[in-house]
């Protein structure tokens, strides 16, 4: 009887294995990951709350007396010709970069070339901004000078060349720079993932390195290539203190690269304006940043549902 | 006219087997190549004034094509094309070590000049022209960084526990995608945030040092998750089964197996993590501004902080220019180097704390 009724008993007393210790760790972690979405919601509801009275405030009073659209659009187009300069000028370097560590430099020192390429990463923006006022601007002048001569029929380059380099090209160059080892770091990544049995397979036929290349490594990361990019244009867009520093900006929409009267970018404008902004200047400035938060956000959703698509589909793992 | 000559041995060879082509450049030729090749290009340079960086473009151009039109002619078009790519692939690795070298030159050069004691013991404070330092600054900096760090952790930590220990579906979906999306969050607007939520809370004009440690944390959260969520995953189930096996709840599993296992990794993680905010600048500039004294109360008023420092002393430089340059490039020196210990440190612990392997 009491060998029958013991194991009649074990139920509750297995319920309560649950402890209160289990529960408060359970729920604080679960509790942390939720702070971590209000958070985001957080950040996107506080941005729209401040940036509500410049959407509503009559045209003539937002800085520069055209409206909120009339201040926001040269912006948007100085973040997004900076952007996309870097990312034109980075993506090819960067798989070219990737390959190099991947499949070309010597084993036993490839690791460190890719460390090397990854402390590009690690230096702050502003130094980047420091570095090219003092270097690369200067540097870029007589480049200036020979696009000008040279390219002055594409609206591009329509010049008069700026003398100083801080033009729209050179932080065009300084953001390529400095999206460079990202773009790298995740082509890297998927390069050296690519199946050997393939590799082997078009190194036993006789390709060349080039051909092994072509055929099994670059049909692979392709798509792990394409969403570095993107994460790369997500940190070019906003991308702050380099452009701040850089760029003489702030003279409206023009595609010019290298005059000296360049639109400024959203980033760069709101860090030179918000010390100094009072009252209807702030919500502006935060709506500018609203706009940007929108931009980056779109880029890297995209950015990640590609590469949550590979990661389905790749059976790399 | 080498090539009709080749190709009957080469048919003859192929019966019997020899794959490889005999037919190669020798192996000193591409180097020769290309010395011939900067040694030309360093004339065609001095026709217009001679420069170090248009010699290395001209040679590096003329070096490429010579080894392509020489292997072309000698080994055909195929192999051609591979040394082609191998010249343009390492030529796109060289040209990123350029800015990487010049940066750090750069910032060696004129940043030396003011990296003496006097830059780490005084603070601005009543100081308009030479002198002054950036003590006050880089305590600010380590302020902050810490406030950051302590409000970052526990909940980048717990996160990732939660996602590896605990979560399913729907809601570990959303925080995964979330958290990567998080990463994206351009360091300006996590300053706005702050701003305005530090605004609503307090009223205009609010200045704070927790307001850039709140910014901070927006960038730095989703970091510390990504790198010790994937840490946690490293560590094997087998450990967790045999201390469910001996009746552990499953939080003590998660404290004294999971975490103390994953030690080495969680740290390098959260150091990189650091390094990481040590040198932004936008959202302190927005959020915590600057102050000539010093200020180590993150709970009232600015502070300073180096990269706003720099960012200061190069932009808005008083009378006596040169003493606010060099004060800028010495303080973007002492940034550079922070965030290299704290790279090296990352290394470190990961070499140091890994757990002990084949027993």
């Amino acid at each position: 009887m009491t060998a029958t009724k013991t194991p009649t008993e074990r139920p509750p007393a297995q319920r309560v294995v649950r402890r209160a210790g289990d529960r408060l760790f359970a729920g604080s972690a679960k509790g942390s990951g939720i702070f971590i979405l209000v958070v985001l919601a957080g950040v996107a509801a506080f941005l729209i709350g401040e940036a509500i009275p410049a959407l509503t405030a009559p045209a003539e009073d937002v800085p520069g007396g055209e409206g909120l659209s009339g201040y926001i659009a040269p912006l948007v187009l100085g973040t997004l010709l900076g952007a996309v300069l870097a990312l034109l000028v980075a993506t090819p370097l960067a798989v070219g970069i990737a390959l190099f560590v991947t499949y070309y430099a010597p084993r036993r020192i490839a690791a460190g070339l890719g460390y090397a390429i990854d402390l590009l990463a690690a230096i702050p923006s502003v130094v980047y901004g420091f570095w090219g006022l003092a270097v690369l601007a200067p540097a870029l002048v007589p480049f200036h000078v020979w696009a000008a001569d040279h390219l002055g029929w594409l609206p591009l380059f329509a010049g008069p060349a700026s003398t100083s380099g801080r033009t729209m090209l050179t932080v065009g160059l300084v953001l390529a720079v400095m999206i460079l080892p990202i773009i790298s770091a995740i082509a890297r990544e998927v390069f050296s993932q690519a199946p050997a049995l393939h590799r082997e397979a078009a190194l036993a036929l006789g390709a060349t390195r080039w051909e092994m290349i072509k055929m099994a490594v670059l049909p692979y990361g392709k798509s792990g290539v394409i969403a570095g990019a993107m994460l790369g244009l997500g940190r070019a867009l906003g991308e702050t203190m380099a452009v701040a520093i850089v760029l003489s900006g702030g003279a409206g929409a023009t595609l010019n690269l290298i005059s000296s009267s360049n639109p400024s970018t959203i980033a760069s404008n709101i860090a030179l304006r918000f010390p100094e902004a009072t009252g209807l200047g702030i919500n502006t400035l935060i709506a500018s940043g609203l706009v940007l938060f929108v931009i980056t956000l779109a880029v890297n959703m995209l950015a990640r549902w590609i590469v949550n698509r590979r990661a389905d589909f790749s059976g790399a793992n | 006219m080498s090539t009709s000559t080749q190709s009957p041995t080469r048919v003859a060879e192929e019966p019997g087997g020899a794959i490889r082509r005999n037919r190669r450049l020798p192996r000193y030729a591409p180097l020769g190549l290309y010395v011939a090749g900067i040694a030309l290009g360093a004339v065609l340079s001095a026709l217009t004034g001679f420069s170090i960086a248009l010699t290395a473009v001209y040679g590096a151009v003329l070096g490429t094509l010579a080894v392509y039109t020489g292997a072309r002619a000698v080994e055909g078009r195929r192999k051609a094309t591979d040394r082609l790519v191998t010249a343009l692939v390492t030529t796109a690795f060289a040209i990123a070590m350029v800015p990487l070298v010049s940066l750090v030159y750069t910032v060696l050069d004129k940043g030396l000049a003011r990296f003496d004691a006097q830059f780490f013991t005084n603070s601005m404070f009543r100081v308009v022209g030479e002198g002054g330092g950036a003590y006050h600054a880089v305590l600010g900096t380590v302020v902050i960084t810490a406030v950051t760090a302590v409000i970052s952790v526990p909940i980048g930590l717990l996160t990732a526990i939660y996602l590896v220990e605990y979560g399913t579906g729907r809601l570990k979906k959303a925080i995964t995608f979330f958290v990567d999306v998080m990463t994206g969050i351009p360091s300006i607007v996590a300053g706005l945030f702050a701003f305005a939520l530090f605004t609503l809370l307090f009223g205009n004009d609010v200045r704070l040092g927790l307001m850039g440690s709140a910014a901070l944390a927006v960038l730095m959260i989703p970091v510390v998750v990504r790198s010790c969520e994937e840490v946690l995953k490293l560590v094997p189930n087998e450990l967790r089964e045999a201390s469910y096996a001996l009746g552990v709840p499953k939080w003590r599993t998660i404290v004294k197996v999971v975490l103390p296992t994953a030690v080495a990794g969680l740290g390098t993680g959260i150091t990189l993590a650091v390094a990481r905010v040590i040198g932004e600048t936008a959202p302190l500039l927005i959020t915590v501004g600057l102050v000539t004294g010093t200020n180590l109360n993150p709970f009232d008023g600015r502070m300073a902080t180096l990269p706003v420092f720099a960012y200061y002393q190069l932009t808005q430089p008083g009378t006596d220019t040169q003493a606010f340059l060099d004060r800028a490039w010495t303080a973007a020196l002492v940034l550079i180097i922070l965030v290299m210990v704290l790279n090296v440190v990352a290394r470190l612990i990961s070499r140091f704390f890994a757990p002990k392997t084949g027993r």
